[in-house]
């Protein structure tokens, strides 16, 4: 079924009866040419594409709960392609190429909104570090633009300009940026996989992997034995687990990253802005809710919740940042379980298992990586090859110690991203 | 989450400093391969469920402490100091 504004009301008149369900519901076959474990975002983009683009349709997403249950729905919606390095920043730039063309590419509406995204500044060092950021983007073929004091007051007035701490010296501001309705990424995915011929297989847990002589040969599940020519795991937030029934010992630790809705109010907050400084970021849902979130607990978990200190540093922040967020009420808040690299950067590489595939390691930055992830890791499934985006996100990199893409620059260790 | 600190008693997570898995404690010898050294810094088993991890009480009695506590649950389970004689903490 396609659909457009004609059918919405074409189905209206018939009171909406005839809407039919996104995608089938099969039980699997015996035998797959790719079987792909975890249907969370990474997972049915990357079914999407090896469809789409490779003209591989006898695949198999094998999903241990329901569809879009994991991170895609425990995120903060958040779309950008702000990064500076060499490796990280062609991909996300790719990345959001693939989100403005998103919704024509699935005839799904997934509410992308580039209402732009401004990260402020607080000391000329830090200014300096924005404006050398905006030209790699630019130079890139991102947009970017420096934003002054005068700029912001205007886009912005209800800031505190005048933070002891963290005065507001500008902003680096992303146009394109914005933000997408997560749920409807994954259920668009979903379909237009399911719609060019893959299965979608939910409540279908991998239990463990058939490999001989160094080769994978298929998955064990609660729903019994499937055959595979190639397997590919992409199940962030519990990488660690299923690589272990394969005997690989990933570079991830897992940490919780708590985010908090408040209740909807009325639009003030136009754009997605990020207060790097006091870890907290902030935008409003179309609902109406404002979305705002900081930065990790800061210890390994599968809690899927935090604890309250992190919750009163958020809060502390985005009062010390907009005053006027006090009287607002917060109506509920979660925690995703992040996949935690070494550099802060992810993994999309082949395995030393020959036909096994792994896409982990997204950090706190999984969400805006959705298209881009899929594009490339159906590119490496299909061909063996590496895309050119994704080239650097490899496991030898941290052996080496070459190409490591530590954003934040503070070194490539556990514990400080 | 709050740690029993085997000094100070039970005390709030804000005064303790994460440090990471119990791993951190086995440190190669500088002759050791590159693939130990690997190991070492960056490759964790990661569990989900019981672990025992590394915690300074920065704001308490500024000791090394290894707790065995649960991921999924947040239970702490029990707490020991970290053996004087062990190196590696640098």
């Amino acid at each position: 079924m396609r659909f457009s504004a004609l059918r919405i009301l074409k189905e209206s008149l018939s009171s909406n009866k005839n809407w039919t369900p996104h995608w089938r519901n099969p039980s699997p076959k015996s035998a797959y040419d790719v079987i792909i474990i975890g249907g969370g975002g990474h997972g049915l983009s990357t079914a999407y594409y090896l469809a789409q683009n490779h003209g591989i349709r006898n695949v198999a997403v094998l999903e241990k709960g329901h569809i879009g249950s994991g991170n895609i729905g425990r995120n903060t919606t958040i779309v950008r392609a702000n990064y500076l390095l060499p490796g990280n920043s062609e991909f996300y730039s790719h990345s959001l190429k693939l989100w403005e063309g998103l919704e024509t590419d699935l005839n799904y509406n997934v509410m992308m909104s580039q209402r732009g995204l401004i990260m402020l500044c607080h000391s000329d060092g830090q200014r300096d570090a924005f404006v050398r950021r905006a030209n790699a983007m630019r130079s890139r073929g991102d947009d970017a633009q420096m934003l002054s004091v005068d700029d912001l007051r205007k886009l912005l007035p209800y800031l505190n300009y005048d933070n002891a701490r963290f005065p507001i010296y500008g902003g680096l501001f992303q146009k394109r940026a914005g933000t997408a309705r997560h749920d409807a990424v994954a259920w668009g995915y979903a379909r237009a996989a399911d719609e060019r011929g893959v299965d979608l297989i939910q409540n279908c847990e991998v239990t463990g992997f058939n490999i001989n002589h160094g080769r994978v040969t298929g998955v064990e599940t609660s729903r019994g034995e499937i055959e595979a020519n190639k397997v590919a795991i992409v199940v962030a937030g519990r990488s660690s687990q299923v690589a272990q029934m394969a005997g690989i010992r990933l570079p991830i630790e897992s940490h919780i990253l708590q985010a908090f809705v408040t209740e909807g109010l009325k639009p003030v907050i136009n754009n997605v802005i990020s207060f790097g400084m006091g870890h907290f970021y902030i935008s409003q849902s179309d609902k109406g809710g404002l979305v705002f979130g900081g930065d990790l607990d800061g210890y390994a978990s599968y809690a899927q919740r935090g604890n309250l200190p992190l919750m009163e540093h958020v809060f502390e922040a985005g009062m010390a940042l907009m005053p006027m967020i006090g009287k607002a009420k917060v109506l509920r808040s979660w925690g995703g379980i992040m996949d935690m690299t070494p550099d802060g950067s992810p993994i999309i590489d082949k395995t030393s298992i020959d036909g096994l595939f792994i896409n982990c390691g997204w950090c706190y930055g999984g969400f805006k990586a959705v298209p881009a992830s899929g594009y490339a890791y159906a590119h490496l499934i299909a061909t063996e090859n590496y895309f050119h985006t994704a080239s650097n996100y490899r496991f030898e990199r941290f052996q080496s110690g070459y190409n490591l893409m530590d954003e934040e620059g503070t070194g490539s260790q556990h514990n400080l991203h | 989450m709050r740690i029993i600190c085997p000094n100070c008693g039970e005390r709030d997570i804000r005064e303790f400093y994460y440090r990471g898995s119990e791993n951190d404690l086995d440190r190669p010898k500088l002759e050791d391969s590159l693939l130990n050294w690997h190991a070492f810094l960056h490759l964790r088993d990661n569990a989900a469920g019981e672990i025992r991890d590394l915690w300074y009480h920065e704001k308490g009695c500024n000791s090394w402490l290894i707790v065995t506590r649960n991921t999924i649950t947040h239970d702490v389970i029990s707490t020991e100091l970290v053996n004087s004689e062990d190196e590696g903490l640098a």
